[in-house]
């Protein structure tokens, strides 16, 4: 059984997520942030059930869509709006943005920009752990895209031939971009690649907060007791388009409609409400002071500067 | 096993120094590193037991055991990511791909991620990795074995990239390149693995970007890297027959690159000609041409020569094989071409 600040901090880091995207969307359709910018709406649960089951010396590995990961790892909420909106304040003094937000502060090893690459990084951040000794588990999210792309079977494969504390979590948010995964592929049931590999491996609601903590936390004991790679494939909807860009008129109305019901901020509040008796008023207090860190971080980001020219030139000179 | 012969009675080898083959000078190198820093560690494809297909990696199994020197499965794209992802993370991995050609298929690790993630996170990570691969062609294994590719690298910001022609230099080298914090992609030669020269009994590291005059002259300066300078140092001793005295510049390391040598030695002969192996097309050898035409042009003589293998796949034939890549008479004629500027 969880306390009700254990469940009442899912909930914290869930809001916090979709807070962000929301003024996010804004700030982009507001000419402050530039690029590609891919929301994380709908998937909340597993970047925040995943990382409140890690420990302060595990790593993550993120995504093109890591906001979530970054905010359920700790980042600062100040610096990544900074580093979206392009300031030398931002986490990676401008040069990141979005996709390749990164805080290795937190053991956050970055998003990344091409589908299916931070698998292999996160095989390495698990094998220098096993090398030095050292009980440390590397966490990789990645997506039903990546997964039919090579790295992810070679990565898997590596690290389970060398029994690494390397925990995939496979977010099927059932698109990569406009396909939906029926098509990309005959065996939709992605987890099943994992036992292939003599992975243990298993495919879990992802909308449910306290189903993904409860199998990552299984997971890194595995690990951390020699039996790893796992495997979590964490079924989930993306709640809109692609990037902002995207109106995701392919996505069909009833599907949408059908996972709105299942919101995983929704799932979890009437967990706090109903299961550990929780009441409105303080989660209304948590939403109020996370809104308030918000404007917070908004404000900081857009009065602060943008990079010097002068100064990066002379970086890229030395290159 | 070959590997531990040395050479050190050979009376002309100096004090001090033995004479060991190019390939086991590298094994010393990492021998002696690996011994220094526990966070270095080597991964690749049969480099444990077997001791690598050139037997570079012998013998460092027994020492270093299987969490240091670790055989991966055949699959370039993950173990050259897993040595990223250790890297940012405090290790100082030694990833070896067998055959440049082979570096294709872990192209998006090397050039997305190596090269990127110290400039993409604000410096916030570092990738201190070494990929050690080898080129060149000269052993009938055609078209995809055969390959120099060094151009691929140098075009991309982040790497550095290492070419060394001595066994001193292979040491030296890798030694300075797993004591720094970017990733390098340090490039053999298959031709050299089996050829001696001296190397010093102690420690010693070469610091890279630095170019070396390997025979000082004063007539045609001949800039060449890895296999190369071996048969530039050849013409230079035939054009010594014929009274042209030629300086053999060995850039060893292309990124960075010691313009600074470079210049220095065109504007002492005034003539110059650039060797590479790789094919002609976007090749290092033309990059460097136009550095010498924008800061030395007044010193030219007569236009740069740029003798470079034919843009072609390798064959696998031997006579056709040796008719793609440079080989001393091209470079004799090139360098007779711009002193007598005809
Ligand atoms: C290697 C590579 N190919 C293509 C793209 C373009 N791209 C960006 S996101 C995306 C779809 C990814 O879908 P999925 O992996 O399911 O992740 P999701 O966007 O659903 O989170 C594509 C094709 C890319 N960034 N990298």
């Amino acid at each position: 059984m969880h306390s009700t600040e254990f469940l009442a901090g899912l909930y914290r880091t869930m809001y916090t997520i979709r807070v962000f995207e929301t003024r996010c969307v804004k700030l982009y359709r507001q000419g402050a942030i530039r690029g590609y910018l891919h929301p994380y709406f709908g998937q909340e649960a597993i970047a925040a059930g995943v990382c409140a089951a890690l420990r302060p010396q595990d790593y993550i590995v993120s995504t093109h869509r890591g906001h979530g990961h970054c905010i359920a790892r700790g980042g600062d909420l100040k610096r990544m709006v900074a580093e979206i909106t392009g300031r030398q304040a931002g986490c990676c003094k401008g040069r990141g943005g979005s996709m390749h937000i990164a805080d290795l502060e937190t053991g956050n090893l970055g998003a990344n920009g091409i589908v299916g690459a931070g698998v292999p990084i996160g095989v390495g951040a698990a094998m220098g752990a096993w090398i030095r000794g050292e009980d440390r588990v590397a966490a990789v999210f990645t997506s039903d895209g990546a997964a039919n792309n090579g790295v992810f079977a070679e990565g898997l494969n590596l690290a389970a031939s060398l029994r690494l504390p390397f925990i995939l979590i496979l977010e099927n948010n059932q698109y990569a971009v406009s396909t939906p995964i029926e098509q990309s592929t005959a065996e939709p049931e992605l987890f099943r690649r994992g036992l292939g590999y003599g992975v243990l491996s298993e495919r879990i609601d992802g909308n449910d907060v306290l189903a993904v903590y409860r199998k990552t936390a299984e997971a890194v004991r595995a690990c951390t007791q020699g039996s790893g790679p796992v495997l979590i494939e964490a079924v989930t909807y993306r709640q809109g388009g692609h990037h902002v860009n995207d109106p995701g008129q392919y996505m069909p109305k009833e599907r949408l409609e059908y996972y709105r019901s299942r919101d995983p901020l929704r799932i979890a509040k009437e967990i706090l409400l109903a299961r550990v008796g929780a009441n409105e008023e303080a989660l209304a207090r948590i939403e109020a002071e996370v809104d308030r860190e918000m404007d917070e971080a908004v404000d900081f980001a857009l009065h602060s500067p943008e990079p010097s020219v002068e100064a990066f030139l002379a970086e890229a000179a030395a290159y | 096993m070959a590997t531990t012969v040395k050479d050190s009675s050979s009376p002309s080898t100096p004090p001090g120094q033995r004479t060991i083959l190019y390939r086991e000078a590298i094994n010393e190198a990492l021998r002696e590193e690996m011994r220094r820093d526990s966070s270095i560690f080597l991964m690749g494809e049969g480099i444990g037991e077997r001791g690598g297909s050139y037997k570079v990696t012998l013998d460092l199994l027994k020492e270093f055991g299987p969490k240091r020197v670790i055989d991966t499965p055949i699959a370039e794209a993950s173990f050259t990511g897993a040595g990223v992802g250790a890297a940012i993370t405090g290790m100082r991995p030694v990833v070896e791909i067998l055959f440049i050609d082979f570096a294709m298929l872990a192209m998006d690790q090397i050039i997305n991620q190596a090269a990127k993630v110290n400039f993409m996170t604000g410096g916030q990570g570092h990738v201190p990795l070494v990929v050690r691969t080898q080129g060149g062609a000269g052993n009938g294994l055609a078209a995809q074995h055969s390959q120099s590719l060094e151009a691929l690298f140098y075009h991309i910001p982040g790497l550095k990239v290492v070419t060394p022609s001595t066994p001193y230099d292979a040491k030296g080298l890798l030694k300075a390149s797993l004591r720094q914090n970017d990733p390098v992609i340090f490039i053999e030669h298959k031709l050299l693995y089996m050829t001696r020269g001296p190397v010093p009994t102690g420690d010693y590291a070469v610091e890279l970007g630095q170019a070396d005059v390997k025979r000082p002259g004063n007539d045609v300066t001949i800039i060449a890297w890895s296999g190369m300078v071996s048969r530039s140092l050849a013409a230079a001793e035939t054009l010594a027959q014929e009274g042209i005295d030629a300086e053999v510049l060995d850039l060893r390391t292309l990124v960075p690159l010691d313009r600074e040598k470079v210049l220095e030695s065109v504007r002492k002969t005034d003539r110059v000609v650039i060797v590479q192996e790789a094919v002609r097309r976007g090749g290092v050898a033309s990059d460097i041409a136009s550095i010498i035409q924008a800061e030395a042009f007044d010193y030219l003589d007569s236009p740069i020569e740029i003798v470079a293998g034919k843009n072609t796949p390798i064959p696998y034939n031997l006579a056709l094989e040796s008719a793609c890549v440079p080989q001393t008479t091209d470079i004799l004629a090139a360098a007779k071409r711009a002193v007598y500027a005809t």
